[in-house]
């Protein structure tokens, strides 16, 4: 990591305080969840988050939350629009002398990849473009999770979903939101995964120092909507980073930079193979040509990091 | 205090102005943005102490309002038809935070076919949003309409947010002479904005736009809205007394003109009213006993003061400048169901369309509705629901229409 010094050395440096109350209606083994808490046990108490539409909007169920910080809901599209409105209303009190510096927020966009991949695109876009100080966190299980995981502009190809159950699954491609983000230049812009919580803990620490559009992909491996045992969460998450299907990687004045190389990678299959989803890659016979596929895909993206390609 | 030639826009701005808002989020569509650039102009050369954020949509501009003002400033926004169209979810979902905001709607007929001209089907689809409802006559009510709204919708007893609409060109582009009251009366009436406890800042937690998990409490917070609306009536009596006193204009959530020994009233909204007067005057001039009533406030819906203004009329001409599909027009649904089975109702409830799309009503227009009525009164029978339409504008879209088809290859004889 370069620039400022991190204060997390190793995972006994963590926040030992949890900011995120234990007791809320996600799933067991949330990979959302996860990543959530370690996000916020970072950014500290002074936060507001603006929500929008997917799994986390039943966080703050009334008359229930299990956030210690304020929380507001706006919608599917608009949640950008949302941090903008409260971020100039922060801005013009403190300008006007009727609000404190200690009385300031941290504001934090929190959508699922429904939101961040596709309907909230534009809105985002057009926040980063204004230069809006805020932090976006896109909790990425790849799917509308919240509605029972149909395929969305995140789903990966050859996944099962709801509305794709046919022998070769979600025909589309994951959307590439990291390079579409990172065209906007950004003050940051990273990756991470709650099961490498140590790589996460350093990324919000970085974005948490910086002023303007910061904006984190977590991926959120999905016991529910992937098809795997809820305490095999962490493991799905860490086969991710390992297989080198989700790359971590941060992103500061369109320089990008990969936090972890996974060297060896291991094939995808021990990824895909642990998942409900991709099982009929598996049974009732191998699709050797369908794994060789996404094989491909993957060893192509590292080789292009290796040889200096821009990603 | 000033007085000036003023367009309904620019007395939005003043109004705006004069009630110093904090925050303006943006997005233009005609016949609006005349609104937007005129607050731009003065906070860029420092007339205004206030902040304009140019948003990608009206969804996100209506997103953006409801959340800063529930951070705690005073937020002003104006719109137009599709505009208005395009935030619609936000414009449903924004009064349940309890946060006031006002925004004006210029309106404009919605589309299809696209037009820029005026009429109410658009700010009518926020009737049931819990957005009150203001509506102007002229382009002084748009400038004195903001600040009665701002004062209500922050008054503790209503925290809802408003809706101040004008006619798109006959009032947005129209000038007319309009007192431009002095700041330090304009502060006296208008305090500054008093978030309370409901606003975001650190060491307060708090939550707005949570989920219920049953059909009580979802009710509960949705009676809740609807009852604090209901009550904005008599606060807004309160409210106008006090305008009255502090500026000298009477603006009751109900206005009469010429009614009190009226048999035939004309009942309507908006900058064409000013044309029924016209119309009440040369009728008047003729001999005959015709008024008008038209609520200012449609949002809380005034029943009693609708009731008392319309007790012991003979008939009432309903001219609704919008049009729900399938059944008519919405304001004679609505009067209907605040007079059925009362007392001292009109017997006779006749139901005009007119004016959509900017169509203009004329003078004959209004009198042929006015001797419609009365001859619907002497028979004791509600005609069926007229929609205005002359010969001559048949005439005029039988030529286009005979164009339409040439250019198709096709002869003006095949027309049916």
């Amino acid at each position: 990591m370069s620039g400022i010094r991190s204060i997390f050395h190793g995972m006994k440096n963590l926040p030992a305080e949890r900011l995120l109350m234990p007791g809320s209606p996600m799933c067991a083994g949330c990979g959302g969840l996860l990543a959530l808490h370690e996000v916020l046990d970072v950014l500290g108490r002074s936060t507001v988050i603006v929500n929008a539409a997917g799994c986390m909007t039943l966080l703050a169920t009334y008359p229930f939350t299990p956030m210690a910080g304020r929380w507001l809901y706006t919608a599917m599209a608009s949640a950008p629009a949302g941090a903008q409105g409260v971020r100039d209303a922060l801005d013009i009190q403190l300008a006007k002398g009727r609000l404190t510096t200690g009385e300031d927020l941290q504001v934090v966009v929190l959508s699922g990849d429904g939101s961040a991949y596709g309907m909230g695109l534009s809105s985002t876009s057009e926040a980063i473009g204004r230069g809006l100080d805020f932090l976006y966190l896109c909790y990425d299980n790849e799917g509308y999770g919240n509605t029972g995981q149909q395929s969305s502009p995140a789903t990966p190809h050859g996944a099962h979903t709801a509305t794709e159950g046919g022998p070769i699954g979600h025909a589309g491609r994951k959307k590439d939101l990291f390079a579409i983000w990172a065209a906007h230049r950004p003050a940051y812009l990273a990756t991470v995964v709650g099961s490498e919580p140590l790589d996460l803990a350093r990324k919000i620490e970085k974005a948490k120092s910086l002023k303007g559009p910061r904006l984190i992909i977590a991926l959120a491996p999905c016991p529910t909507g992937w098809g795997f045992e809820p305490q095999e969460s962490v493991e799905i998450g860490r086969l991710a980073v390992r297989t080198g299907v989700w790359p971590l990687k941060e992103c500061i004045d369109g320089v990008v930079t990969h936090t972890k190389n996974p060297n060896p990678r291991l094939p995808v299959e021990s990824y895909l193979v642990r998942q409900g989803r991709f099982s009929h890659l598996f049974v009732p016979e191998r699709n050797g040509v369908a794994l060789a596929g996404i094989q491909a895909e993957v060893d192509r993206y590292w080789d292009e990091v290796a040889t200096g390609g821009a990603r | 205090m000033s007085r000036c030639l003023l367009t309904g826009n620019a007395a939005a701005a003043w109004g705006a102005r004069l009630a110093r808002v904090d925050y303006v989020p943006a997005f233009p569509i005609t016949p609006q943005t005349e609104i937007i650039e005129t607050l731009a102009g003065w906070i860029e050369r420092g007339e205004m102490d206030g902040r304009l954020v140019m948003l990608e949509s009206e969804h996100s501009m209506l997103t953006a309002a409801s959340a800063a003002a529930a951070t705690g400033v005073r937020v002003f926004t104006a719109t137009s038809s599709q505009g208005l169209m395009y935030a619609m979810e936000m414009i449903f979902s924004a009064p349940g935070n309890r946060v006031p905001f006002f925004l004006v709607n210029v309106s404009r007929g919605l589309q299809t076919p696209v037009t820029l001209e005026a009429d109410h089907t658009d700010v009518l689809a926020a009737r049931d949003s819990g957005f009150l409802q203001f509506h102007c006559a002229t382009c002084q009510e748009v400038l004195d309409g903001v600040l009665l709204a701002c004062r209500l919708a922050e008054d503790c007893r209503v925290r809802l947010p408003a809706i101040v609409n004008l006619d798109g060109f006959h009032l947005s582009f129209t000038r007319e002479p309009v007192t431009v009251p002095d700041a330090e009366s304009v502060a006296r009436f208008l305090p500054p904005y008093d978030a309370g406890m409901q606003r975001f800042r650190a060491d307060m937690p708090l939550s707005l736009g949570a989920a219920v998990l049953n059909g009580g409490q979802y009710s509960y917070f949705r009676y809740e809205q609807h009852l604090a609306s209901v009550g904005a009536l008599a606060a807004y009596d309160e409210i106008a007394a006090e305008f009255t006193e502090t500026f000298g204009r009477r603006y009751e959530a109900v206005e009469s003109y010429c009614s009190d020994d009226a048999d035939v009233v004309f009942f309507m909204i908006g900058s064409f009213s000013t044309k029924a007067k016209d119309a009440v005057d040369r009728l008047r001039e003729a001999g005959q006993r015709v008024g008008l009533v038209r609520p200012r406030l449609l949002r809380p819906f005034p029943e009693a003061a609708l009731r008392r203004a319309l007790a012991g009329k003979k008939g009432v001409a309903v001219i609704d400048q919008n049009l729900s599909m399938g059944k008519g027009g919405v304001l004679h649904a609505e009067l209907a169901s605040a007079l059925y089975g009362q007392r001292d109702a009109p017997p006779i409830l006749a139901s005009f369309i007119g004016g959509l799309g900017g169509r203009d009503i004329a003078p004959e227009e209004f009198y042929a509705i006015a001797a419609a009525v009365r001859c619907a009164c002497r028979d004791g029978v509600t005609p069926s629901p007229r929609l205005l339409f002359t010969a001559g504008e048949l005439r005029e879209t039988r030529k286009l229409q005979a164009l339409a088809w040439v250019s198709r290859g096709r002869s003006e004889g095949e027309i049916q």
